[in-house]
């Protein structure tokens, strides 16, 4: 493996990874602040990504099309916020499984009816639409650039909120313990709710910039959503700094596995017998960082404060 | 008493129902009626085994479908070696699927509520993303298997009624082992675990050991479920262990009453009934059980606010 090939897969790492962060960082407050296990939210990663194909393909322009995909996809989850979702919060876990449960069959099938079972895809901005020159004569691009920078500018305002601004300190608090957070008269309900269709909108943002990345085909938010909850089973529930590291973790493990591990295992295996070994090892290899963080730290790398 | 009488006669009509399907599709000649009770009767099996984790011990499994697949997996495996009989195939599965549960169980029982769900999803499609890309076996593209499996050597699965009937037997002997130890006193230790595990872990309980052994007897027996399956289709597939599995066998688990064991059964049958009717009409079905899933789920929700210990 060359330096460069090295480089780019980290970057391909890092892409991955910060859209993981995305989905998972309005999940895990979700579940910090109120417990609450919301399954659907990987659907509006998927909604996302479909409104910004029709949006763009009336409009022809992605910038056009990422807001109003966005504010369609924050609708949405109000929607099902103010239907559903409300009348579980304080329902017990199996409960609140089968109500998202529901809502994906629901929100996949709708999309298989609306749009079919055949991936569509969007094209990359036509500002977008370029590489630049890494070093040697390799060469990156410029929209997957755009994704990380994306994902770093919201980590960075995400971080802020929480850590330094009043709306934060509530969400911290009632992450270490809604119940005195409640008794001292803050409206938890609402706190929860703007948290919920908050992180229902960085989930659809993800979902939009992932657009132009992957195949946009119905149940695509369900493999997202598994991957966002072994970010947070490693980085911690409610914890916005654990759900970040854990994010880029696991996109550098995942990419890096699936480039390298058959390379690794040519090292002391026959040729043939790496190529079956290789890729089924590089495709559970994040479960196994799961299993090792589950191992040594049952509450994940950094839990929020007061859960231990 | 009346109550567990009432579950008996229930159980009785359940069991007789199930048992009269082949001898009505016999006399009316739909033979398809046989492959959908035997499609019933292995998803109550599985139901049945998810039952007693999360009816009776309150472990949200969401990954169940694992088990079924390891089942189906040990099946093809072994048809890879020649070997069919059933008595060999059928306790390996039980030991496979045993040991992948005590794996997986003692790390995600090291937390409770929403992180043993999480984990116990992702321990599945761990397995998931396993099979997809064991080539040996035919990858994303499934395996199709040679032979059904023998009895003592004996073609007994072969026709579709004699595999039914072993299902069916089966079946009534997962309900009757489930049935005894819900009532024995590690059964009673495991639901008051779920009611109130702080004071049964003051009381001296271990907490981990008997949830774990919950969960090891649990997801064995649930891979016969996967032998039988594997068995009914003829053929093996990562699909087997999707997550929505998981997500179909807690619905049908539940749907029938939460700990009652024969409601699991119960609600395999209403379950796949509906599929069975609802797909026939109408390719998105789904958008039917959706909405039931969340009737259901207001049905059964109970209040738990904020208790951190019990989440």
């Amino acid at each position: 493996m060359s330096s460069a090939l090295l480089a780019v897969q980290v970057l391909n790492g890092l892409q991955l990874g910060v859209l993981l962060f995305l989905i998972a960082s309005g999940l895990t407050l979700v579940f910090g602040v109120m417990n609450f296990l919301n399954l659907a939210h990987g659907a509006l990663f998927m909604v996302g990504a479909y409104l910004a194909v029709f949006f763009y393909q009336t409009s022809g322009e992605f910038f056009v099309a990422l807001p109003l995909a966005l504010i369609c996809a924050v609708g949405l989850a109000m929607l099902l916020e103010a239907t559903v979702l409300r009348h579980f919060y304080t329902a017990d876990h199996l409960a609140q499984l089968l109500a998202t449960f529901g809502l994906i069959l629901i929100l996949n099938d709708s999309a298989k009816a609306i749009w079919g079972s055949i991936p569509r895809s969007l094209p990359i901005p036509e500002l977008l639409d370029a590489s630049i020159p890494l070093f040697g004569d390799l060469s990156y691009p410029v929209y997957r650039l755009m994704v990380i920078a994306v994902g770093l500018i919201v980590a960075a305002a995400l971080y802020y909120i929480v850590q330094h601004t009043r709306f934060g300190m509530l969400v911290r608090a009632g992450a270490a313990d809604g119940e005195m957070l409640a008794a001292l008269g803050v409206d938890v309900r609402k706190l929860f709710m703007t948290v919920l269709i908050g992180g229902s909108a960085l989930a659809a943002l993800a979902g939009i910039l992932a657009g132009p990345l992957i195949a946009i085909q119905p149940g695509m938010g369900d493999t997202v959503l598994i991957l966002a909850f072994v970010v947070i089973v490693i980085g911690g529930a409610g914890s916005i700094r654990g759900a970040f590291i854990a994010a880029l973790l696991v996109g550098l493990v995942d990419t890096l596995g699936r480039s390298f591990a058959t390379d690794f295992f040519r090292l002391f295996l026959s040729p043939a017998t790496a190529n079956e070994v290789g890729p089924a090892v590089a495709s559970i290899l994040i479960y196994a960082l799961m299993a090792l963080v589950l191992a040594l730290r049952p509450a994940g790398l950094f839990p929020a404060a007061g859960r231990t | 008493m009346m109550r567990a009488m009432a579950r008996y006669a229930v159980a009785a009509v359940v069991f007789w129902g199930l048992a009269a399907i082949p001898l009505v599709a016999d006399f009316f000649g739909q033979s398809y009626l046989v492959s959908l009770a035997t499609r019933i009767v292995i998803f109550a099996l599985a139901a049945v085994t998810l039952d007693f984790l999360l009816g009776i011990g309150g472990l949200v499994s969401l990954g169940h479908a694992a088990f079924i697949g390891i089942g189906a997996y040990v099946v093809a495996v072994f048809s890879l070696y020649g070997v069919s009989e059933l008595l060999i195939v059928l306790p390996a599965a039980v030991i496979a699927s045993g040991l992948f549960a005590l794996a997986t169980g003692a790390l995600a029982l090291r937390t409770r509520g929403i992180n043993f769900i999480m984990i116990t999803l992702a321990f599945a499609q761990m397995l998931y993303f396993g099979t997809t890309s064991f080539s040996a076996l035919g990858g994303d593209d499934g395996f199709t298997l040679p032979m059904r499996s023998s009895v003592l050597g004996i073609r007994a699965l072969d026709s579709a009624t004699g595999l039914f009937w072993i299902s069916f037997t089966l079946l009534a002997f997962t309900y009757l082992l489930f049935q005894v130890l819900a009532l024995s006193s590690f059964g009673r230790a495991l639901g008051a675990l779920k009611q109130n595990s702080d004071r049964m872990e003051a009381l001296g309980v271990d907490r981990w050991q008997i949830q774990l052994r919950a969960y090891v007897i649990s997801g064995g027996v649930c891979a016969i479920a996967g032998v039988l399956l594997a068995n009914l289709t003829g053929f093996v597939s990562p699909s087997y262990i999707a997550w929505q599995r998981s997500g179909d066998l807690i619905i049908m688990s539940v749907v029938g009453g939460q700990g009652t064991i024969i409601g699991a059964i119960a609600g395999a049958a209403g379950f796949l009934g509906l599929e069975e009717y609802l797909s026939q009409y109408f390719e998105y079905w789904r958008l039917v059980l959706g909405p039931i899933a969340i009737v259901i789920a207001l049905l059964v929700a109970k209040p738990l606010r904020f208790s951190r210990r019990h989440g």
